[in-house]
């Protein structure tokens, strides 16, 4: 990798142009990826002021810090928020925004303005829940189960649900725009077999995301209009089929998680490559398994609703297939492993928070097996098992991977390095409080501590005060990053083009890119990760 | 795929800045209009699903829930859309062919069709609330079934309401479509905006071939 | 402190061992698997860890051999927990026949249990020993969650609709019984007691409290109340069918379809009375939705089953 200078060039996408209006409109899939960035930010620290509040309340037994039904709506809030405002949009809205089109060799993204547009439909559809939650919140849990939420609740649903229901057409419109762009923009030589993991990885996420989230968009239009106008679709006094909700909404909600763990294994697959300088083991399993799962995954909603006056027989089909999709997700994580074997690995900050994930996540995927069993599901659906389950995957995957990919390109995007000390020290700091914090949440799930408490017997008490103490080292190690990064973007060391010496387009042009990506446009000739005992090769 | 720097003909205007040749940028907006119709197909599915359930739970209600229906309103506008979508052909053919004119008297007659749709729509809509058909507080229905009679008018009002918005931003991008073309910024180089958006037409006609026999037709002999 | 953590909770039904048991296989794989993949983590990060700025290990592309194996271990491990947790599920899948057969209504925020020889509790659930219990759920409102954690049992209570769980206790107790659905405001407070009591203990229990009403008295009283009789005559006369002996037979509908009389059919019939029109009457029933609670419903389902000529308890 020969980059002789190490000072940033002169102009770039973030100096091309100056003034608030060079932001707001512009259809730079870079500077759309930093607009998403603050904004996801936001709701990031937002979703997890509301974590915190429920994590103090639940050192004790008795629910005496706020009422009921303000800590039914911290709970809501605190799920719609991370989900539908920060999980599902994160790694695609900001890192794949940024290196779709680079990793690809083109210019942008297919359809820049139809970008643009994501990102404020995003972002109205996140003010209209803010409004919600200003004006007094929403109390149905973020899987508003019918008839409490179209019939029964006294809290801001339709504001809420018109929220999500706009913000899934930013999810549709960027898988849109991912999918035609890695079929008809690929650079000269770019092949399918070329492709870096993570672009299979945010083909696969595309793929549901436009297929997935307009069955929500229906399914939250048709809560609203309940709600509205009584039409009786999910109300049984009306002859309505409360249980056809769950039906329709799992429907989506199960692929939904797929769409927030998949980016998040294309970061790892990138990530490992590099500082292991090795060609991930096993390329084409890899890339096969991210289709697998998005496809397995619109096939076993049913596995939610075991308990849900569901027939035995689909109970039995939903929990076959459910085994089935755990098993794309186990190869990748031995070919990870596999990818370490003989080679040479480094310990940055990326590599860290990778290595975290596919412990915490191998924890997440196992307990995702006892969900699965048919018997023991009974038992410990709805307890605080699920919680610490989805958590193990969502936050012990997904927001590593995503802190571990905003540090691997962070020099990239910025042209600035991040401190590397302290960054390690924070991930091992959020190592350590996440599994402080969520481990013990098996142990109440299974002793039969029921999710959505405000308070609880006596005899839970001390587990759940482990888990607060857990998160209060969490928290502060999600700040640490969020302090360093601000303060890297003025007084970081300017980064060279290609600081880990690492493979892949996005490497060969400057840190930061210029606005068209690329100086002159690349032509590929080689496979992905080509580690190799030659020259790390530089177009 | 061939790249070669862009000869002077297809550096036309209509070309974007960051596609490398028209039939690159033709085949990403073909692709992204076939993607956006199979969410459109996604989203009436849940609709769709939601009536199959109901209607197998509630049969006779929803039959006569649909005996409710103006048949015949409703086959003069599937007549209405069905032209519609050939003279939306038709456009297609002339924008690929050149013909300028043509095509602008096309999309006008397209316009004209979808807005007649909507017109025709709309009385039957005022037919239902004066009848005290629409689903909610002013909801009356003779018999026992009033309840289910009530769940068929949700989906009808539900699917043709949706039906009816994506007709009106049809219509409206046609009505800009129109424009350009009376301006001459389509050429037989660059019709994909007429493809595209016939792509579009065609769809929502399809959704009320579908929409047509399952309301209004319903155990009718 | 430590000894204040327990791991599992009171194992005090027939299939809590079997649940256990079965967990603690998952638990094992788990361990093993998830043990591999650190130790393997750690041994390559420690041997394998980068050395000088030059190193460029070998390219190694993958392994067909390998994947395989680790495609096809979990698969088969993945169908040995898949049958098993089936086998397990379907097999305690029906309640025993002699099951003791408990009513049992959620709503917001309380549960209320009837017992059929009429005692009627809230919020408290008194059980035999050792005898099989069927509690059939009904929700008055939004859709409950009847969980019983020393029994490994849960089931949701969903509005419009009645469901079923059963279980057999082997230790006598008290246990809990919370709300695993959540309901609103006062989710939490929708907590219960399970009372296991020896069955001596559990018959002095129930004829010490106060004389109850049974279901199937109160149900007459209501069947009256609600002018029934008047259609529903016992010599078949009426506008309505007989309902003497019907409850379990397999009616005919007007459609041609059969259906069996349970108490689904009979729920529905009162809240929804033209879905299923018996064969030779016109559909003139009227509907007593918001005329009758889940309680009401219950206690005239008692009435009509009390009617047929096979009486179960």
């Amino acid at each position: 990798m020969h980059d002789a200078s190490v000072a940033p060039p002169h102009t770039h996408y973030l100096n091309a142009n100056y003034g608030v209006k060079s932001w707001l409109l512009t259809t730079d899939h870079k500077r759309i990826a930093l607009l998403y960035l603050a904004s996801l930010t936001l709701f990031f620290f937002l979703g997890g002021a509301f974590a915190v509040l429920i994590r103090l309340e639940l050192l004790t037994p008795q629910g005496d810090m706020v009422q009921s039904e303000t800590y039914n709506k911290l709970f809501t809030m605190h799920g719609i928020i991370m989900i539908f405002f920060f999980l599902v949009p994160s790694i695609p809205a900001v890192l794949g925004n940024f290196l779709v089109p680079i990793m690809l060799g083109a210019r942008d993204l297919a359809f820049p303005r139809l970008n643009l547009l994501s990102w404020y439909v995003y972002t109205i559809g996140g003010l209209f829940t803010l409004v919600a939650i200003v004006s007094g919140g929403v109390d149905t849990g973020w899987t508003f189960y019918t008839p409490y939420s179209s019939t029964y609740a006294n809290s801001h649903v339709i504001l809420t649900a018109l929220g999500i229901f706009i913000t899934g057409f930013s999810s549709i419109l960027t898988g849109l725009n991912f999918l035609v762009t890695t079929h008809t923009m690929r650079a000269p030589g770019m092949t399918w077999s070329r492709l870096p993991l993570f672009m299979w990885a945010h083909y696969a996420t595309s793929l549901i995301m436009v297929l997935g989230t307009p069955v929500l968009a229906i399914t939250i239009v048709l809560v609203a209009l309940e709600r509205a106008f009584r039409i009786g679709i999910f109300d049984p006094t009306l002859g309505g089929d409360p249980v056809l909700f769950q039906h329709l909404f799992w429907f989506y909600s199960h692929p939904a998680v797929y769409i927030m763990i998949l980016p998040g294994m294309g970061v790892i697959s990138e990530v490992i490559a590099c500082f292991a300088r090795k060609r991930i083991f096993g390329y084409d399993f890899v890339a096969f398994s991210s289709v697998a799962i998005a496809v397995l995954g619109f096939f076993v909603w049913g596995h939610h609703m075991f308990v849900s006056s569901q027939s035995p027989y689909a109970g039995l089909v939903f929990s076959f297939l459910s085994f089935l999709v755990a098993i794309p997700s186990a190869v990748k994580v031995f070919n990870w492993t596999a990818t370490l074997y003989r080679g040479s690995i480094a310990y940055n900050a990326p590599m860290i928070y990778a290595m975290g994930f596919i412990g915490l996540f191998t924890i997440g995927g196992l307990t995702g097996l006892f969900l699965a069993t048919l018997a023991v599901d009974i038992h410990v659906h709805d307890t605080y098992f699920i919680v610490a389950h989805f958590h193990y995957i969502m936050v012990g995957g997904m927001v590593m991977a995503y802190l571990g990919g905003l540090h691997f390109w962070w020099p990239k995007i910025t042209g600035r390095m991040y401190p590397e000390n302290l960054a390690r020290l924070a991930a091992i700091i959020i190592f350590i409080g996440f599994n402080l914090t969520f481990f013990p949440q098996f142990l109440l799930g299974y002793l039969g501590m029921p999710r959505r408490y405000h308070f609880y017997p006596e005899e839970f008490q001390v587990l759940n005060v482990m888990s607060s103490a857990g998160a209060s080292i969490l928290g502060v190690g999600y700040l640490i990053p969020m302090i360093y990064f601000l303060w890297s973007m003025r007084y970081g060391a300017p980064a060279p083009a290609n600081p880990w010496q690492a493979t892949g387009l996005e490497w060969n042009t400057s840190s930061p890119p210029p606005t068209a990506n690329f100086h002159t446009p690349p032509v590929v000739t080689e496979e992905a990760y080509a580690y190799g005992p030659q020259e790390v090769h530089v177009d | 795929m061939a790249h070669r720097r862009c000869t002077l003909t297809e550096h036309s205007s209509a070309l974007a800045h960051h596609f490398d040749s028209l039939e690159q940028q033709y085949a990403s907006a073909n692709l992204g209009m076939w993607l956006f119709l199979l969410t459109e197909i996604m989203f009436f599915g849940g609709l769709f699903a939601g009536y199959t359930v109901y209607r197998t739970f509630y049969p006779d209600a929803f039959i006569a829930g649909s005996h409710h229906l103006d048949i015949t309103l409703g086959g003069i506008n599937t007549v209405v859309l069905l032209a519609s979508s050939l003279t939306m052909a038709l456009a297609v053919h002339a924008a690929q062919s050149g013909q300028r004119q043509q095509l602008v008297n096309f999309l006008l007659l397209t316009i004209v069709c979808g807005l007649l749709f909507l017109g025709i729509k709309a009385v039957e809509y005022s037919h239902k609330f004066a009848d005290h058909l629409v689903p909610g507080k002013h909801f009356v229905f003779e018999g026992p079934l009033a309840g289910q009679v009530q769940l068929f008018f949700s989906f009808y009002f539900g699917m043709t309401g949706m039906h009816a918005v994506h007709m009106v931003i049809g219509i409206g991008l046609l009505g800009i479509l129109t424009l350009q073309a009376w301006r001459g910024q389509l050429s037989p180089t660059y019709a994909a905006p007429v493809e595209m958006l016939g792509l579009y037409w065609h769809f929502v006609d399809i959704v009320w071939i579908f929409l047509f026999p399952l309301l209004y037709l319903l155990g009718r002999h | 402190m430590w000894s204040n953590i327990p791991l599992f909770p009171e194992q005090a039904s027939t299939i809590a061992g079997q649940i256990d048991g079965l967990f603690a296989f998952l638990v094992g794989v788990s361990l093993f698997f998830g043990g591999l993949i650190c130790a393997v983590l750690v041994y390559c990060a420690l041997r394998y860890r980068r050395r000088s700025e030059d190193e460029r290990p070998l390219p190694i592309h993958g392994n067909l051999r390998l994947e395989l194996l680790w495609t096809g271990v979990p698969l088969a491990l993945a169908m040995v927990m898949f049958f098993w947790g089936a086998n397990l599920y379907i097999a305690n899948a029906r309640p025993p026949a002699n099951a003791l057969e408990i009513l049992a209504v959620g709503k917001q925020w309380m549960w209320k249990f009837q017992h059929p020889a009429g005692a009627r509790e809230i919020n408290e659930l008194h059980v035999p020993l050792g005898h099989p219990v069927k509690i059939t759920l009904a929700s008055e409102d939004v859709i409950h969650s009847v969980y019983i954690p020393a029994f490994r049992v849960k089931m949701d209570a969903v509005p419009g609709r009645y469901t079923t769980v059963w279980f057999e206790a082997t230790k006598t107790g008290t246990f809990h019984l919370f709300c695993a659905e959540y309901c609103g405001t006062s989710h939490a407070a929708m907590i219960g007691r399970v009372v296991v009591m020896t069955p001596s203990e559990y018959e002095r229990w129930l004829s010490g409290g106060a004389a109850q009403e049974s279901p199937v008295a109160a149900g007459e009283r209501l069947f009256e109340q609600l002018g029934c009789p008047t259609c529903h005559r016992m010599d078949g006369t009426g506008r309505g069918p007989t309902l003497a002996g019907l409850f379990g037979q397999t009616q005919r509908l007007q459609t041609g379809e059969t259906v069996v009389v349970d108490e689904a059919y009979v729920r529905e019939s009162i809240l929804l009375p033209n879905a299923k029109v018996a064969t030779g009457y016109t559909p003139a029933m009227p509907t007593f939705q918001g005329q009758i609670s889940e309680d009401g419903l219950f206690q005239i389902i008692a009435y009509i089953r009390s009617l047929s000529s096979d009486k179960r308890r």
